[in-house]
């Protein structure tokens, strides 16, 4: 079992762990997109990155496909990486402001501004959906066309595919089809952040005044709900 | 064709091409895809036609580029190394008479700056070069494996596979060769590790996807010296122990494609690919794997994946290519320059190749010289050799005092400006100041270039070349793109720089590949070095160079113009109007910039100059 540091706590990691298993099993928490249990991976979402080696010679890898190697030592939340994870962050949100995953993880980080011009696009191109019909589904119905800026996920030649049993997988999957509950301010690119305040965040559906925290008002909802009601009537 | 069964067979059958050959003058033509399209091919036909009646006397060779892409077509006559530039059909004629008569063709010879140059190592784009990987390529037909034979082709094969692999591998080491595809890897090394890899099946592959604008030295060893490649790769595939053996070239080459697979049925016939080579016991089989085109399968896991059949996209390492490469076995992956470079080293010994260059970066390294200097070419010169050498010795750079800076390393490399020319060309300094040695672009700027402007059209290359797989790259360039667009039209803040600097410095950082770990540099390397001219755009709306579009327009000076109606002629939007041999103007609201009346007036009465822009 190679012996790994990681984020100082020395631990014998099993063979084939990988960092992020490692980080995972201690409890230390490492942001992660296109990472999924069930699926080959990927490491294209670059938000579980941590440092490696100290001094000059560090350098940061994903932490989802490195494998814990004997006298590796790692550290998760170097301000290097907070600030490479954040700019990372406002890239993909900036793309897609619409995602709920990515808004709470927005709170979470303490990301606070958006410099980059918002697209509304629907997809983050993590890949989870391709893999997802691929590895689980056994399909292969989609997957990446074009490359650099055109890329993006389709069936072959753009047509609906004979291989596709509508069974849904690459929604359920997608981090970045579950909408974000509107908040306080819906005109920006950012949510109202209520994460923070009260977790877990936007709950599918809930009553006026049954907030699992016991709250009333702090993310807004309820009583702009309320209001609307009112209106209504 | 006989087939060659031992070293000595080789040898014998050296001495009989040697032998064969008659003391004759050999006019070697630049036939490479540069060449043919200036029209080699038809001086080559014209040199046939004028020599037809003195086959006796003159044998014509058409060769790969001779590297002096400004002087295509070229002929050099041998053994004398007359050099001819320029050459036109009509031209071949006067070649030959003055070949017969043991005379110089006065007017067709090299000229610059008032002198002429009659031999080829007087001539100042060769004087300071060192051709030992490409200087073969005159003396060598690329489709007849005889001429490299009798150049003393496959005799370091022959001494190799007489050595053990870990001889050889420890040879490369201490020659010191570092991998010329860019990363500078120690090639020895990169050997040793695949080498160690448990598994009895491994494989090598030659790197020819040479992707960069603008760089194309790999083309022309393929192209001239296909054999040169085949025998860096049995002596490589040799030391690390692989039997299967891929090149990997774009299909955007295809006389290059045409001269490889020449090369390997030639070689294939006369025994030195195959089963048994030399008699040594060591088989090997080369394959040919052709790119579709994208730029970021010159990476070595996008490239395995594309052999692969697969999507070419990079894989995040470890595992490196050399412990889980091609089909999940250990692979091994070089590029044309770095696999030219192994015969020369086992043929002459690592001491002779270590005295080359710097302390830490061996041997000649080819540039392809572009841009603002008057001697456009391939250059091939020791490393540690000043910039200031290659721009303005080789190079001939126009006007000493407008060059402004230098582009290095392809589209992901960065510009370096004539304050440090002095730098020598070695992997650690171009790293240092911003630059990368990658394939061995070199493009020289001078002060009609606007550098934000070249951060951005590089740029629009990598947000299209990106494989989009890794969202730092992906939208990272794409965002870098979108800024300096808008800053090359006007629409740029200040706080943009900052953005900007944070931006290249996390993409840098946190890509996958080698792609998005160079990609900012363009971008970061102008900003540090003319940081003046981002600011000169964004405060200003100045485009100093007059060339971003949106922030110029087209004047025409009333006292220099004739009223000669060119510019109006050749106006695709009717935007200049005036009557003939009166003064014309240009109706701002019609004109797209397009820039036709600047290139055609004769008379320099068409200016640019900064528009007032309103802040957006």
């Amino acid at each position: 079992m190679p012996k790994i540091t990681i984020d100082g706590i020395d631990f014998d990691a099993p063979k084939g762990w990988t960092i992020l298993d490692t980080a995972k099993f201690l409890g230390l928490e490492i942001p992660t997109l296109c990472y999924n249990e069930g699926l080959t991976v990927w490491g294209g979402c670059r938000l579980c990155i941590v440092e490696i080696g100290i001094g000059e010679q560090s350098k940061i890898v994903t932490s989802c496909t490195y494998l814990a190697e004997e006298g590796l030592i790692v550290r998760t939340a170097t301000k290097r990486i907070i600030e490479a994870r954040k700019m990372i962050l406002e890239l993909l949100i900036s793309q897609c402001p619409t995602s709920k995953i990515l808004q709470d993880m927005a709170a979470k980080m303490g990301l606070n501004q958006v410099r980059f011009k918002p697209k509304w696009e629907d997809c983050i191109y993590c890949g989870q959906c391709v893999r997802m019909c691929e590895e689980q589904m056994m399909a292969k119905a989609i997957g990446f066309a074009n490359r650099g800026n055109k890329l993006k996920i389709t069936t072959p030649f753009n047509v609906a595919s004979e291989e596709c049993r509508r069974c849904g997988g690459c929604m359920y999957i997608c981090p970045a089809c579950t909408l974000r509950c509107e908040g306080p301010k819906p005109e920006n690119v950012l949510c109202g952040r209520c994460y923070n305040e009260l977790q877990p965040t936007c709950l599918d559906s809930f009553d006026n005044y049954s907030c699992w925290m016991g709250l009333k008002g702090e993310c807004g909802t309820c009583e702009r709900e309320e209001a609307e009601k009112k209106k209504g009537v | 064709m006989v087939k060659l069964f031992t070293s000595g067979q080789l040898e014998k059958f050296r001495q009989k091409i040697l032998a064969n050959k008659p003391g004759k003058r050999s006019i070697s033509i630049s036939c490479g895809t540069c060449g043919q399209a200036r029209g080699a091919l038809k001086v080559a036909e014209a040199f046939k036609e004028a020599a037809k009646a003195h086959k006796d006397k003159i044998s014509i060779k058409l060769t790969g580029c001779h590297g002096f892409c400004e002087a295509e077509p070229n002929v050099i006559i041998f053994p004398e190394e007359i050099f001819y530039r320029n050459l036109k059909p009509e031209d071949a004629e006067i070649v030959v008479k003055s070949i017969l008569d043991g005379d110089i063709a006065d007017g067709l010879i090299y000229r610059e700056n008032g002198n002429s140059f009659i031999h080829v190592h007087e001539i100042p784009f060769y004087k300071k070069q060192m051709r030992i990987l490409s200087g073969k390529n005159p003396l060598i037909d690329p489709v007849n494996i005889e001429d490299y034979i009798a150049q003393g082709g496959y005799k370091a094969m022959a001494k190799a596979l007489c050595k053990k692999p870990e001889g050889i591998i420890e040879e490369i080491i201490s020659a010191g060769l570092r991998g010329r595809g860019g990363a500078g890897f120690s090639t020895g090394r990169k050997w040793e590790i695949t080498r160690s890899q448990k598994g009895d099946i491994k494989y090598l592959i030659c790197n020819a996807d040479e992707g960069d604008p603008g760089a194309y030295m790999d083309r022309s060893l393929l192209e001239g010296n296909p054999n040169l490649i085949i025998e860096g790769m049995i002596i490589a595939a040799y030391a690390i122990g692989a039997n299967e053996s891929w090149v990997y070239v774009r299909n955007e080459y295809p006389l290059a494609v045409e001269n490889v697979t020449a090369a390997i049925k030639q070689a294939r016939e006369l025994g030195l690919l195959g089963e048994d080579i030399l008699g040594s016991g060591f088989d090997l089989n080369i394959k040919i794997a052709k790119g579709a085109g994208a730029f970021v399968c010159g990476e070595e896991t996008a490239l395995i994946t594309s052999i692969e059949g697969k999507r070419g996209i990079p894989k995040q390492r470890p595992p490196f290519p050399a412990q889980y490469g091609l089909f999940g076995k250990p692979t091994n992956i070089n590029n044309v320059e770095t696999l030219a470079n192994i015969p020369v080293i086992i043929d002459k010994g690592a001491d002779w190749f270590a005295g080359i260059g710097t302390k830490t970066s061996k041997g000649t390294k080819i540039f392809s010289l572009v841009g603002n200097v008057r001697n456009t070419g391939l250059v091939e010169v020791p490393m540690g050799i000043t910039l200031r050498e290659v721009i303005f010795d080789i190079g001939g750079a126009l006007n000493s005092e407008t060059v402004k800076a230098v582009q290095i390393g392809g589209p992901s490399g960065g510009c370096i400006p004539q304050e440090l020319f002095h730098l020598p060309v070695d992997y650690e300094s171009l790293t240092g100041a911003g630059a990368i040695m990658g394939s061995g672009g070199m493009i020289v700027m001078d002060e009609n270039t606007c550098m934000v402007d070249i951060a951005r059209y590089f740029t629009n290359f990598l947000q299209e070349e990106s494989c989009g797989k890794c969202s730092i790259c992906r939208e990272g360039t794409q965002r870098m793109h979108e800024i300096l667009t808008d800053i090359t039209e006007g629409r740029g803040k200040e706080e943009d720089l900052d953005l900007l600097k944070d931006l290249g410095s996390v993409i840098k950082d946190a890509s996958m590949c080698g792609l998005g770990q160079t990609a900012p540099n363009p971008m970061l390397s102008t900003l540090e070095y003319f940081r003046n001219e981002y600011i000169a755009h964004i405060k200003e709306k100045r485009c100093h160079a007059g060339i971003c579009k949106a922030l110029i327009q087209y004047l025409i000076d009333p006292k220099k113009c004739t009223g000669c109606g060119l510019c109006k002629k050749n106006c695709p939007q009717q935007a200049v109007e005036g009557e003939p041999k009166k003064p014309y103007s240009i109706l701002q609201e019609k004109c797209i910039k397009c820039g036709v009346c600047y290139d055609v007036c004769k008379f320099n009465a068409v200016g640019k100059e900064n528009r007032e822009v309103k802040n957006a």
